[in-house]
């Protein structure tokens, strides 16, 4: 039981809103010395881990190109679009993105698009956009729900697209783990299970996305 | 041949330019922080697993106790702004789809050429690629200052701040987390929760017990092998005989609804409420619960139906 008292020190650290980075380490040091663990160990054992995962930070080489877009008005170019566009609303314009988004992931591409390659340049100016068409001027909250909403979308859209992939990490480990129990299938008898929660994820989205553009036009 | 090694230089030389950008801004605390992060990149592999671990502690010191200072000053004004996109019209959008655009075709063609390319690593080694392309189209195409892109670059990471590690961080943590053996003890309490002979008891603690230790763990990679061992083969797939397929598939994908609801999963529900400037951090996780609650119903529910017919 005692195992598991870096979960509560993670839990209590994000409730009272330390900085997560140090409730991260406590958790490590936490969890490591009730496993007798002693400091040096836990320590190399955290680098170790942490310079083993660099690939995850690596996606930050993009922020030069898409901070020398928007000085040139990537942005406003977004905005500009929509616009243009007679009924373009956030309802539409994210059901759409997130059609794309569930459709790319499915054939495996799914770095294709992300927060900081499409959602900040492009993705949520163009919502707030549309929503500024709906309702003339957006509050700050609404406008926040808008952003919010742009981002939710393309988690959503990755989720529930990339299963159906068969060679995506998730269908790897699947086929990996059931080998161990001795059972042998084939990725594609994993994959197309993927299917019925991703058309379950576009309607109950897509639901949501509509309704929130009752919400904009009701106000 | 090209492996990860370079992206990792890459990644470098840009965390050391927003270092020195930190030091001419005399901001010490960020130049302190992107040039650790520089040195994990470019050095990582020769500090030791210890030595890794203190530039970690150093890290976090840093941004523990209030070092970071966010980015400040030298956006480019909006009517600025206005005036260029009006003159660059959609090439703009032709220069940002070239990174997707690389990433796409070089992850379909690397593959065939294993001898030049580590094939395990294309899509990064792509992305990378695609960076370099689409700075060298800006440079021509729209000829800023030479430092421009850098100097935005620094003000992006710096409005971004220590949430850019935060996903590393976790990955970190879940990795001693499995050290320790917590999979296991979850594992063996999920087991016990269930009431003997229901299975629809057994299906909702698989599909709500993925679900809650993916919020915990922040990653469904971590809890699936936990819930699999202690629910769903011994219970779903061995004793009621459900379809491993449709168990394990759909379990995954009720582990991501937990994904969407946790702040532990930084890099997809922290990371974008910071680059989209939201002054609510958990404003990307409140505007999906309501998505990822039915979802994670209509997962259970597929898995009763379907897997045990």
């Amino acid at each position: 039981m005692w195992t598991l008292a870096g979960i509560a020190v993670i839990v209590a650290g994000f409730m009272l809103r330390f900085n997560p980075l140090l409730v991260i380490v406590v958790s490590a040091l936490v969890t490591g010395l009730v496993a007798g663990l002693d400091l040096h160990a836990i320590i190399a054992a955290f680098g170790k881990a942490f310079n083993d995962s660099r690939y995850v930070s690596v996606v930050w080489i993009v922020l030069p190109v898409i901070g020398l877009l928007e000085a040139f008005g990537l942005q406003e170019r977004a905005r500009g679009l929509i616009a243009g566009l007679k009924g373009a609303t956030v309802g539409r314009l994210l059901t759409g993105y997130l059609l794309i988004r569930q459709a790319t992931a499915a054939l495996g591409l799914t770095s294709v698009a992300g927060h900081p390659q499409t959602v900040r340049p492009l993705v949520a100016p163009m919502a707030e956009a549309a929503a500024q068409q709906q309702k003339g001027t957006l509050s700050e909250d609404e406008s926040e729900t808008v952003k919010a909403y742009a981002a939710a979308t393309d988690n959503v859209g990755l989720f529930f697209g990339e299963d159906i992939f068969l060679a995506i990490g998730s269908i790897l480990l699947m086929k990996g783990l059931l080998e161990q129990y001795g059972i042998i299938l084939d990725p594609f008898e994993l994959s197309v299970w993927a299917i019925p929660t991703a058309i379950a994820a576009l309607l109950i989205h897509g639901f949501r996305l509509w309704r929130l553009d009752r919400r904009l036009a009701g106000k | 041949m090209i492996t990860l090694t370079y992206v990792y230089w890459l990644a470098g030389a840009a965390f050391a330019a927003y270092s020195l950008l930190g030091l001419r801004n005399k901001r010490p605390g960020n130049a302190a922080f992107w040039g650790l992060l520089a040195l994990s990149m470019f050095a990582g592999d020769r500090l030791g697993d210890f030595g890794n671990g203190l530039l970690v502690l150093g890290l976090v010191g840093i941004a523990g106790f209030g070092g970071l200072k966010r980015a400040e000053g030298d956006e480019v004004a909006i009517t600025v702004k206005q005036e260029r996109a009006k003159r660059h019209g959609n090439g703009l959008f032709a220069i940002a789809l070239i990174i997707p655009a690389v990433a796409l075709i070089g992850t379909l063609l690397f593959k065939r050429v294993p001898e030049w390319i580590d094939p395990k690593q294309v899509t990064l080694i792509s992305l990378a690629l695609g960076v370099l392309l689409a700075l060298a189209v800006g440079y021509v195409r729209l000829r800023p200052a030479p430092m421009l892109p850098i100097q935005q670059g620094s003000r992006l990471i710096d409005s971004v701040g220590w949430a850019a590690i935060l996903p590393q961080m976790l990955a970190s943590l879940g990795a001693v987390f499995a050290l320790a053996g917590v999979g296991d003890v979850v594992g063996g309490l999920a087991g016990q929760a269930i009431p003997q002979g229901s299975l629809i008891g057994a299906v909702l603690a698989y599909g709500l017990g993925m679900a809650l230790f993916t919020m915990v763990m922040g990653n469904a990679f971590a809890a699936f092998p936990v819930m699999v061992a202690a629910i769903g083969m011994p219970l779903l797939i061995k004793q009621y005989g459900g379809d491993p397929a449709i168990v394990c598939a759909i379990g995954m994908l009720a582990g991501f609804c937990g994904t969407l609801m946790t702040p532990m999963a930084a890099n997809f529900n922290l990371v974008p409420a910071a680059l989209l400037e939201l002054k609510d951090k958990n404003g990307v996780i409140k505007a999906q619960i309501g998505t990822a609650l039915p979802l994670l119903a209509v997962n259970i529910a597929l898995i009763y139906l379907l897997a045990f017919r």
